[in-house]
């Protein structure tokens, strides 16, 4: 009698590529000449197509910075052909890489995805203008709740536990903070509460998935759809009958801090923003550092990559997941704590809308690592408020497209176009100690 | 399925070892197909012997034991009464009564049988309701099991839903043709779009490797997002004139007919849900495909060593996959909700057939099963919700935890202190 848990993923559990069909790896290096060839093909297409005459502006000033930037004035179809030139030999120099079997290092693709992007830009944005401080500055806001639950979601899996249900922390999070924030009157508390109920979906899950070796990947998308009934259904029978006392937080306000604050450009990029935000600074700082220069987060590491020799030298395996995933999911319960206390000020029902499972997609285009997985976050949120912009200036790409971007990223990250990602070892499979 | 899958000269092994009467592999196979009378009656007593049938009663006891004290502690009377359960407990007790007895009652009389009414046939009603509820579940289950069988979880049941759903509906009113050809032509494209969404993740997890969770859960909102483009264009779905991301209604001769009349909301979808129910069946257990796809679930090595085309197996099985799910969004776009197919038409089936496929242990009878429960739980939801002003999601939560319980019989033995199960 086979229980319905053992039938999907057999022996290779977790998200790790199928060793089937894996095909030999080192196929990236050729990849990226194809990609970049495409996006600079696709981008001189488009150029061709629909030639827009005028200018660009390119806004860098805030109002109160120390000293006023000017703006970037540029002819739009020479900036874009120019881009698309410099985008041209980018490519060339991967492909010359390539051929002579070089690694092709992060400077290439980086450069080339500035240089596109603001040829796009200068293309899409003609006769109008571009206020680069509120698109970046707006991308920075709109990946907070990312780069939380990515962040939850790299220390789960490093430690071996996958942690689909980040979207559910999220979620659970953003309920227990207006709760909390509308009771005490203090935002503080209501973060504090989202890390409560992001650790207590945790404890659930590894509840199932450690203790009773339950697949991770299923509890994690039942313990979704539990957290999403169990709101929806205390937001319609308690929070909306009394949604004063128990749904009107106060939310977290901007905090700019005096100095670092004023600097062009990055001052009001990332120092203008709301405490949350500073407190993602520390969280981002102290798990990167902790999880590569502790006993801690080498700990952790053993234990996803290969728990049995973490257990043959001492290493207690499943209460070092345990903790781990305990303090992934109050990392992933704080990022929701955007949602009802930075964003809207108020619960709603499924309010986190897939953020956590973007949020997934940004630890696996991160290949699992803390601050790759935070800068693969910041360009999900860079591209959904990309979005934003160009639907307000009125841009020809339709604006569903652009939302789909973060998605269609991760898919040809998955299928090794992109890189490929090589989660830990023992992602997924819970250990049995013999 | 075709000609093709009958045992061709590359697959040897695979041909032989089909046949009903040989080869070690089979003994496996014929536990794992439970279908024979005397087989299934007997694995029924050793599981219940086993204690992993009393084990699933009492995990949805255990559900629906939450359910109701969730009940309980949202109920106005109830607390107020709690207030004073020293001073007067007997009140707090019939409003506990009562709270828990009108939901569960609620839920009855909207999912089986009406007691309330006069009318025999309305009084019935609510069944007809259950089964327009199960059939897309049902369908949405076999998608999802289907891929379990072959140890691939398909969360892309939203995604195909949607394509598909779209794609049916296009048909649905954009084709101005008599309803014989109209019809099937629908449902056909319906299956074919939710077939290529599967076959995507199928296809890259037999390339590159790519895990099929992250790209069905990746294509679920690329689905969303191309359906909202769709709905925006007035050549693909969008109602001109209309700013509502919703497309016109379906002309009648792509509607799926009612079979029990104009009274009742039953549509033909049902009807093809069991009419799936007993080709996945066969093609599970009866087909070489389908012992294809149970080899590649149970062991992919081995099954590659016995000359299996592992890589093809999974493409073809997330394409029949994604053509289940895809008959479940036509059966909303074409039968359910045929006044035009809009972003929600996938009503969130597609997360919930994978509850009802664990629940049904991805066998198609279990799926039945589990489909007709579920069904049911959402037709009486909304009864409840209407009548006791208990919400819906109520049915979400229940169902959810019904599925943890069961995936972990020994958390359900430890708490009702059962013995442990002795080991196999």
């Amino acid at each position: 009698m086979s229980t319905a848990t053992d039938n999907p993923t057999p022996d290779s559990g977790g998200l790790a590529p199928d060793t089937v069909v894996t095909p030999t790896a080192g196929s990236g290096a050729r990849k990226l000449p194809v990609v970049l060839g495409v996006l600079v093909l696709g981008l001189a297409i488009v150029l061709l197509r629909s030639s827009h005459s005028g200018d660009t502006t390119f806004r860098l000033a805030a109002e109160t910075d120390f000293v006023t930037l000017p703006d970037v004035v540029v002819p739009s179809g020479p900036t874009a052909w120019v881009m698309v030139v410099i985008c041209l030999a980018l490519t060339a120099e991967a492909v010359r890489r390539m051929l002579g079997h070089l690694r092709q290092p992060m400077w290439i693709p980086i450069a080339f995805a500035v240089a596109w992007m603001i040829g796009f830009l200068s293309w899409a944005a003609a006769d109008s203008r571009i206020l680069i401080v509120s698109l970046l500055g707006g991308a920075v806001a709109l990946a907070v709740p990312l780069v939380f639950g990515a962040l939850g979601g790299v220390l789960g899996e490093r430690a071996g536990v996958v942690n689909i249900a980040i979207e559910g922390q999220l979620l659970l999070g953003a309920f227990a903070a207006a709760i909390a924030a509308s009771t005490t009157g203090s935002p503080w508390a209501g973060l504090v509460a989202a890390a409560v109920a992001g650790a207590l979906v945790a404890l659930v899950l590894g509840l199932f998935a450690i203790t009773y070796f339950v697949d991770q990947v299923i509890v994690g998308v039942v313990l979704n759809v539990l957290v999403l009934g169990l709101t929806n259904f205390m937001f319609r029978q308690v929070l909306a009958p009394n949604a004063e006392s128990l749904n009107s937080p106060e939310g977290f306000s901007r905090l700019p801090i005096p100095i670092l604050g004023d600097i062009p450009l990055i001052g009001p990029l990332l120092f203008r923003q709301t405490p949350l935000v500073y407190v993602l600074y520390a969280v981002v700082a102290l798990v990167a550092w902790a999880l590569y220069r502790t006993r801690w987060g080498l700990r952790v590491r053993a234990v996803g990559e290969h728990p049995k020799a973490a257990d043959t030298v001492g290493i207690k395996v499943n209460r070092t997941r345990y903790r781990t995933i305990l303090l992934a999911g109050a990392i992933a319960g704080m990022g929701g704590a955007y949602y009802s206390l930075v964003s809207v000020a108020a619960f709603n029902r499924e309010m986190t809308g897939g953020a956590g499972y973007i949020a997934l997609a940004a630890v696996i285009f991160g290949k699992w690592d803390p601050i790759r997985a935070t800068l693969a976050a910041l360009l999900f949120g860079f591209a959904t408020n990309l979005q934003g912009v160009l639907s307000s200036i009125g841009s020809p790409v339709p604006s569903q497209f652009m939302l789909m971007l973060p998605y269609l990223v991760t898919i040809l990250a998955v299928a090794g176009l992109v890189g490929r990602s090589r989660p830990p070892a023992a992602d997924g499979v819970p250990y049995r100690k013999q | 399925m075709s000609d093709e899958d009958k045992p061709t000269p590359e697959h040897p092994e695979a041909g032989r070892t089909t046949a009903p009467d040989v080869g070690p592999p089979e003994v496996d196979a014929a536990e794992d197909a439970s279908v024979e009378e005397g087989e299934r009656s007997r694995s029924l007593l050793r599981e219940i012997a086993a204690g992993d049938a009393l084990a699933g009663v009492l995990a949805v006891f255990l559900a629906v034991l939450v359910g109701s004290v969730m009940i309980a502690a949202t109920d106005e009377t109830v607390r107020e009464t709690f207030g004073y359960v020293t001073a007067r407990p007997s009140d707090f007790f019939s409003a506990l009564w009562e709270s828990i007895s009108g939901a569960y009652t609620a839920m009855f009389r909207g999912a089986i049988f009406n007691y309330n009414l006069d009318d025999p046939a309305q009084q019935w009603r609510p069944l007809t309701e259950t089964l327009k509820f199960a059939g897309p579940l049902i369908l949405g289950g076999l998608g999802v099991g289907i891929a379990f069988r072959a140890a691939l979880f398909n969360i892309g049941g939203r995604g195909q839903m949607l394509v598909a759903g779209g794609a049916a509906g296009w048909v649905g009113f954009q084709l101005d043709l008599p309803m014989a050809v109209h019809l099937p032509l629908a449902i056909l494209v319906g299956m074919v779009f939710g077939a290529l969404w599967g076959g995507i993740a199928g296809l890259l997890k037999a390339r590159t490797g790519a895990h099929e969770v992250i790209v069905t859960i990746m294509l679920n909102y690329v689905g969303y997002y191309l359906l909202f483009w769709a709905l925006t264009k007035e050549w693909l779905l969008k109602t001109p004139g209309s700013v509502n991301p919703k497309s016109p209604p379906m002309d009648s001769s792509a509607v799926l007919p009612k079979v029990l009349g104009e009274k009742f909301n039953l549509h033909l979808g049902f009807v093809l849900a069991l009419v799936a129910v007993a080709v996945v069946w066969w093609l599970l257990n009866r087909s070489t495909l389908g012992y294809r796809v149970r080899a590649v679930g149970e062991n992919p090595h081995a099954a590659r060593a016995s000359g299996i085309n592992v890589g093809r197996t999974y493409t073809v099985v997330m394409m029949i996959a994604g053509s289940l799910l895809g008959l479940a969004g036509v059966n909303q776009v074409l039968g359910t909700v045929s006044s035009g197919v809009s972003l929600d038409l996938d009503a969130s089936i597609g997360f919930d057939a994978i509850t009802v496929a664990l629940l049904g242990r991805s066998r198609p009878l279990g799926i039945l099963a589990a489909g007709l429960l579920f069904g049911a739980f959402k037709a009486g939801g909304f009864t409840m919700q209407a009548s006791e002003n208990i919400s819906v999601d109520l049915v979400l939560v229940v169902q959810s935890l019904i599925v943890l319980f069961l995936a972990a019989p020994p958390l359900v033995r430890a708490i009702f202190r059962l013995p442990a199960q002795e080991a196999k």
